[in-house]
């Protein structure tokens, strides 16, 4: 390579370094702004700062409504992820290891939640719901959670299951394993590792995720569905603000810690 | 897949059923006259929903090229630290959506930082409204939100990229630019594609950020179809303006599933 067009090439490099720092500090910016006036004393959110306060960390507690939200969020979370996981993997199973006749119809069926808009399925399960008789509550959007995550899990295992191949699961069974055997001692614990990552993917999805429970939550509210109902009163806003702060370093450091374990295996 | 046939198959077939009742009374599958007024009256929005579409192309279209550099970074410069330097832009992606779109209404609104700076700081007097409430900030902060997961399937295509067809482009005297526009872009093309069909489908029938950041004039179609459910409560035209919506995003994804070979994709 001549020395020119390895001064360009460097160039380029540098360039390139220099735009994703900007990009970085763009995607950080909103949650340093955040962190900065969940620590502000003035209620209203605008410059200049007024001093340091932790008044909206207490107030946070002595908030029931905000509370309570966070704890449906969290019931919602668990209870859909943990089901779209079970789910998932069940389908990533019966794609990767039969052979049927319906198998592209299903893999089809797997992922079409991806395409299908949010507001079209919240309206569909809004609709079946009121068919049914069946009363808006965190179970009907806890139910929509499984179905916009299942995708998601289904790919995440399948793409484990693929990467393993069938040899293990052949040599089991050869040595005299029965098939529900098999999956227990072998493929199981040699998944588990996508599975928990198939799970925080879930588990995320459906705690951050508004437009469909926008339709679907009863009166019992999930956190991001409170959230932007609150957002309208200025005078809450700060509490909210410092409730976001602390929910972002508790699942900064989830996502973290699940890194480590992945990088243990 | 009885829970998929059960809350996905179901349900949306029986949307379409709504959407041919001539009124909600009455319980859903009871005999009707079938009509299609509300097809009907769902064209007077078929400026939006083009208006949607479009939208969504120049969002998609933004966010791949904006994240282009950023997987081409992350592959031939960054080196050893590339994982690091990839988990640092998903951990914003891992905060809540709604808190970062806030934060954006923060600093641009009238009481805003941006506002309350310049004005503390003499610059102007009147606060800037023309920063939040219009299309141009829905679809500034989609093109935001979405940057980082644009990278990801690039960044899977570029690692593909065998370098040594740099050192052979670069021997036989193509330069940078030449190298990067004739050998690693096609070959990237792929990743690129998915990229942008992946921003492209959620964000059609995106409702929620023009709710936040668009006021009245940002509307989309999702939100008409919104109103309809919930304030206006004519549910049979938003069950027709919901299939409207639905035929057009699959046609898309046809389109999608025509442009990537994904077995190429998957394959090493």
């Amino acid at each position: 390579m001549s020395i020119l067009a390895g001064r360009r090439r460097r160039r380029f490099a540098s360039l390139s370094g220099t735009y994703y720092l900007v990009l970085l500090g763009l995607l950080y910016l909103p949650l340093a702004i955040l962190f900065i006036f969940s620590v502000n004393a003035n209620t209203s959110v605008a410059f200049p700062l007024r001093g340091f306060t932790l008044e909206w960390y207490e107030r946070l507690f002595d908030s029931p409504a905000l509370l309570r939200a966070v704890g449906n969020s969290l019931i919602v979370a668990l209870s859909s992820s943990v089901v779209a996981t079970s789910l998932g993997t069940m389908i990533a199973l019966l794609l990767v290891r039969f052979e049927f006749r319906a198998r592209p119809l299903i893999a089809g069926l797997a992922v079409l939640p991806l395409i299908v808009p949010y507001v079209v399925l919240a309206v569909a399960l809004l609709v079946l719901f009121r068919a049914a008789d069946v009363p808006l509550s965190l179970f009907t959007v806890a139910t929509a959670h499984v179905v916009v995550a299942l995708p998601f899990v289904t790919l995440i295992v399948l793409a484990r299951l693929v990467g393993l191949g069938s040899h293990l699961e052949d040599a089991a069974m050869d040595l005299g394993a029965s098939y529900p055997a098999t999956i227990r001692l072998v493929v199981l614990p040699l998944i588990a590792p996508a599975m928990v990552a198939a799970w925080l993917v879930a588990f995320t999805v459906s705690f951050d995720e508004v437009a469909l429970a926008l339709f679907l939550a009863g009166r019992e509210q999930t956190f991001p569905v409170y959230l932007l109902g609150q957002l309208r009163f200025t005078a809450t806003v700060p509490v909210l603000i410092a409730a976001a702060v602390l929910l972002m370093l508790v699942s900064l450091a989830i996502v973290l810690v699940a890194e480590r374990i992945r990088r243990l295996r | 897949m009885l829970v998929l046939l059960g809350c996905l198959v179901v349900p949306l077939l029986l949307v379409a059923v709504l959407s041919l009742r001539p009124s909600l009374a009455g319980p859903l599958l009871a005999g009707f006259e079938p009509t299609l007024a509300h097809y009907a009256a769902s064209l007077g929005f078929l400026r939006l929903l083009l208006t949607s579409i479009v939208i969504a192309a120049i969002v998609a279209a933004a966010a791949t090229a904006l994240a282009y550099p950023i997987a081409w970074f992350l592959r031939f410069v960054a080196g050893r630290h590339a994982a690091l330097l990839l988990l640092l832009l998903l951990i914003p992606f891992w905060t809540s959506y709604l808190l970062r779109v806030m934060a954006w209404k923060l600093m641009l609104g009238s009481e805003g930082v941006i506002n309350s700076l310049l004005i503390s700081s003499g610059l102007i007097d009147q606060p800037l409204a023309a920063l939040l409430y219009n299309r141009g900030a829905v679809v500034v902060t989609l093109v935001y939100v979405w940057i980082p997961f644009a990278a990801l399937p690039i960044l899977a295509a570029l690692q593909r990229v065998d370098s040594a067809l740099h050192e052979a482009a670069g021997d036989l005297y193509a330069r940078p630019f030449s190298q990067f526009w004739r050998v690693t872009l096609p070959l990237s093309m792929p990743g690129v594609l998915v990229a942008f069909f992946m921003v492209f489908i959620p964000t059609v029938g995106e409702y929620v950020t023009p709710l936040l950041v668009g006021g009245t004039g940002g509307a989309m179609y999702g939100n008409i179809i919104h109103d309809f459910f919930t304030r206006a409560a004519n549910w049979p035209l938003g069950a027709a303006m919901a299939v409207v919506m639905l035929g057009a995003t699959l046609a898309f994804a046809l389109v999608a599933l025509r442009l990537i070979d994904l077995r190429r994709l998957v394959a090493r």
